[in-house]
């Protein structure tokens, strides 16, 4: 493999990491209301993610690090194309950080309902406008002869994006809904199952309309893909039905582990049919591609090493950390 | 209006906000890793209510910190397209590794410090809260790389409009990263140490928590004499740096309009004008000699005026001038107030000077306020160059990004950001009147 496909493949494997980890806290927002109805139980929705989900967004901060030093190209005309959209997921990030870390300061109702449904509604926000962004990078953005895209917010809304932000959406609804089975008890956890299993459903559902509209638009690059680009969604369909097979038999550890299998699978299924484009065009020839949006060599070179020495101490400790805060969170959860 | 403008101002208003956070919780951290360490080898239960304190109050800002730093990730390429595409070589990589190397490290801890305590040995809270400390100064060690980068570029070649890297460590430890890393980080001493100080004052003023404020004190007045001192030292190396690699911030930070044979220093004076016609100045207060002396170590030397430059070179005078005079002179003060609480200390009369421990406690925002002077001197005495001397700021802009979009997105930012300064302040307030709880 070249350097610039090693970082495709890394850019895709840090935003994987980012989608099944900060996914799972994301879902957990997102089904926030849903499951959690009293005051305990949403204290123990939150105690499940407290300790975890900031080193989770770190995935996605990393990522758009990565995509700064490898495909500069990309990051400069992706963040400036999609900038009110973005600037929208910035605030719901914010807005996320401030509700889990404020809720819990302070006990009058009013309180806690304003910052339980702001935590709801910035769960929810950037995780619909993720999916749309990533169906927008799919079907190719009419770029301008200057190389950028100046179609603004709403141009951005065409039915494949919005199909592909409700598929996000119902995918982090399973991994949240999964990863709360997985840490809480009783009321929340029975609710949390039947959301997950809710969410899969959707998932599984939308997933295939995606691919009927993405097959009914001829393209030459769908045969090329070879026997892994077959293999991928095989995984996934996999995945999905151990995933209900795991919570019709109450197996939470491996409902979860299903569901990231499977996100895992459908991101991969998006960067083999982005490959070798990063950022493809209506006009083809203005796609930013693996080759023609990548940084130097010596940049790429550099950079993998400072990967090969990063990447394996942080999965070290995430994992030592995971294991450290295992087990269910009791109703009532834990604050600072 | 103006794009430029419109994305320079909110660039300056979110990065400055982001950064009241981190000024503190670099300092802070390091100062809860010694109570940690003090805590995990005496066992003495003091240590542990004196640690437990700080890290709720560090948490709260930690948090601030990271909401408001999403941000500056992605800024660079949603505001300043054309400038992440010429540099993206060589600036998209201090950013990836300090994610690889600080984000994950600071924020996988913090969760173990914070919500560890009854899941985790002893020792590994200890491990926990020195990693976080690491964590935070490695963070502002490539972030510092790759600001330093913009204002003394090395390492690189110019190739069909772009930046390409021809050195790696050349570009990373370029001519001001190390001067630049160890001035701001012994000023977050100061900024950290200052917060501490000062909620302990408060305590001894209002006679509760005397165990806990006393011993915070001594440990948080060790750390502010240490940070004072260097960052007067590291203050010195920083400007003579300056001095030899951008004469024109230079001339402008000192208020110099003609290049000088042994050049006074300008202590005190109005704040001069942009117009270099208007150059002669309103009263001033000058040591003869002494820029010359202090820039070069030589008292006839040299140094260059701002009139050497064409002036649509200069940077914005008047702001640079008063930025960097201001901050010198908060230094200056907040020296004396570390002489004055280590004379208190060393006499063991603190708790009768009430007045002094009044004014600690008002000092908790100067150390603050004279980092973000320092950072308004660095990047405004950087213009008009997005990359000093390479690339100008009006060319590094996103040509897609109306200025409608930038007036929604200010709007949006800056509301978001009276919340949380709100918020903060509120929590921190009731956090402290909370208190460490009685022994």
């Amino acid at each position: 493999m070249d350097l610039p496909t090693i970082w495709f493949v890394l850019v895709a494997l840090l935003l994987i990491g980012y989608a099944v980890l900060d996914g799972f806290d994301l879902g957990a927002g997102i089904l926030h209301l849903l499951v959690a109805r009293d005051d305990a139980e949403r204290r123990a929705v939150i105690a499940s993610i407290a300790p975890v989900w900031d080193g989770n967004e770190v995935w996605l901060i990393t990522a758009g690090g990565a995509l700064f030093a490898a495909f500069p190209l990309v990051y400069a005309t992706v963040f400036s194309g999609f900038y009110l959209a973005l600037i929208l997921v910035l605030l719901g990030l914010i807005f996320r950080a401030i509700s889990l870390e404020v809720r819990d300061k302070d006990d009058s109702a009013g309180w806690r309902r304003t910052w339980d449904v702001l935590f709801s509604v910035s769960s929810l926000v950037p995780s619909l406008l993720f999916g749309v962004a990533v169906g927008n990078v799919l079907q190719g953005l009419p770029l301008e002869a200057d190389g950028t895209y100046r179609g603004g917010l709403l141009g951005l809304l065409g039915p494949l994006p919005l199909l592909t932000g409700v598929l996000a959406l119902a995918m982090f609804v399973m991994q949240g809904g999964a990863w709360l089975a997985l840490k809480t008890e009783g009321e929340v956890r029975r609710r949390a199952r039947v959301a997950a299993a809710a969410g899969a459903a959707a998932f599984a559902g939308v997933w295939l309309l995606v691919t009927i509209a993405a097959l009914a638009v001829p393209d030459p690059r769908d045969l090329a893909l070879g026997p892994v680009g077959l293999a991928a969604p095989l995984v996934v369909a996999a995945a999905l039905a151990a995933f209900f097979w795991a919570v019709s038999r109450g197996r939470d550890g491996t409902a979860f582990a299903a569901s990231s299998l499977a996100i895992a699978g459908l991101l991969a299924i998006a960067a083999l049919a982005l490959y070798p484009d990063v950022l493809p065009a209506t006009d083809a020839a203005r796609s930013l591609t693996v080759e023609n949006a990548a940084s130097s060599e010596l940049t790429l070179r550099t950079m993998l090493v400072v990967a090969l020495v990063g990447m394996p101490l942080v999965l070290f400790y995430t994992l030592f950390v995971y294991a450290r805060f295992r087990g269910r969170v009791s109703a009532g959860g834990a604050a600072y | 209006m103006d794009p430029v403008i419109l994305a320079r101002v909110q660039f300056a208003m979110t990065v400055m906000f982001h950064f009241l956070f981190p000024t503190l919780t670099i300092g802070l951290g390091l100062l809860i890793a010694v109570f940690e360490t003090l805590r995990w080898r005496t066992g003495d239960p003091l240590w542990d209510r004196t640690a437990l304190f700080w890290t709720r109050i560090f948490g709260l800002t930690f948090v601030m910190g990271v909401a408001t730093g999403v941000v500056l990730e992605f800024e660079f390429g949603t505001n300043w397209a054309r400038y992440a595409a010429f540099v993206g070589d060589l600036f998209g990589a201090p950013l990836a590794a300090e994610g690889l190397f600080a984000f994950f490290l600071e924020s996988t801890f913090l969760g173990v410090l914070l919500f560890g305590r009854d899941r985790v040995s002893s020792r590994l809270r200890w491990l926990a809260a020195v990693l976080v400390a690491l964590g935070s100064t490695l963070s502002a060690f490539w972030i510092i790389v790759a600001d330093s980068w913009m204002q003394t570029p090395a390492g690189f070649e110019i190739a069909g409009g772009r930046a390409w890297l021809t050195d790696f460590w050349a570009a990373v430890f370029n001519p001001s990263t190390l001067q630049r890393f160890a001035h701001t980080v012994v000023a977050t001493w100061v900024a950290g140490a200052f917060l501490v100080i000062g909620i302990s004052a408060f305590y001894l003023l209002r006679r509760r928590s005397r165990d806990v404020a006393l011993a915070s004190i001594r440990v948080a007045l060790a750390l502010a004499l240490a940070g004072i001192v260097l960052v007067f030292v590291t203050g010195d190396q920083s400007a003579r740096q300056v001095a030899y690699t951008q004469a024109a911030k230079f001339a402008a930070m000192q208020g110099l309009y003609s290049t000088t044979a042994g050049a006074p220093l300008v202590l005190w004076s109005l704040p001069p004008a942009q117009d270099p016609s208007a150059a002669a100045r309103a009263p001033e207060i000058v040591v003869t000699r002494l820029l010359s002396l202090l820039a070069f170590g030589n008292v006839t030397a040299t140094v260059r005026g701002l009139s050497e430059f064409p002036a649509a070179d200069w940077p914005p005078v008047a702001l640079t001038f008063l930025a960097y005079h201001n901050m010198v002179i908060l230094g200056t003060l907040m020296l004396l107030e570390v002489l004055v609480l280590a004379v208190l200390v060393w006499r063991g009369t603190l708790e009768s000077h009430r007045g002094w421990l009044t004014a600690f406690l008002w000092s908790i925002p100067i150390p603050v306020v004279a980092i973000q002077l320092g950072w308004f001197t660095a990047e405004v005495g950087r213009q008009p160059w997005i990359v000093y001397g390479v690339l100008r700021t009006e060319s590094g802009v996103s040509p897609n990004v109306t200025a409608l979009d930038l007036g929604i997105s200010l709007a949006l930012f800056a509301a978001a950001y009276l919340v949380i300064a709100w918020l903060w302040l509120a929590l921190v307030r009731r956090e402290v009147l909370r208190g460490p709880g009685e022994a």
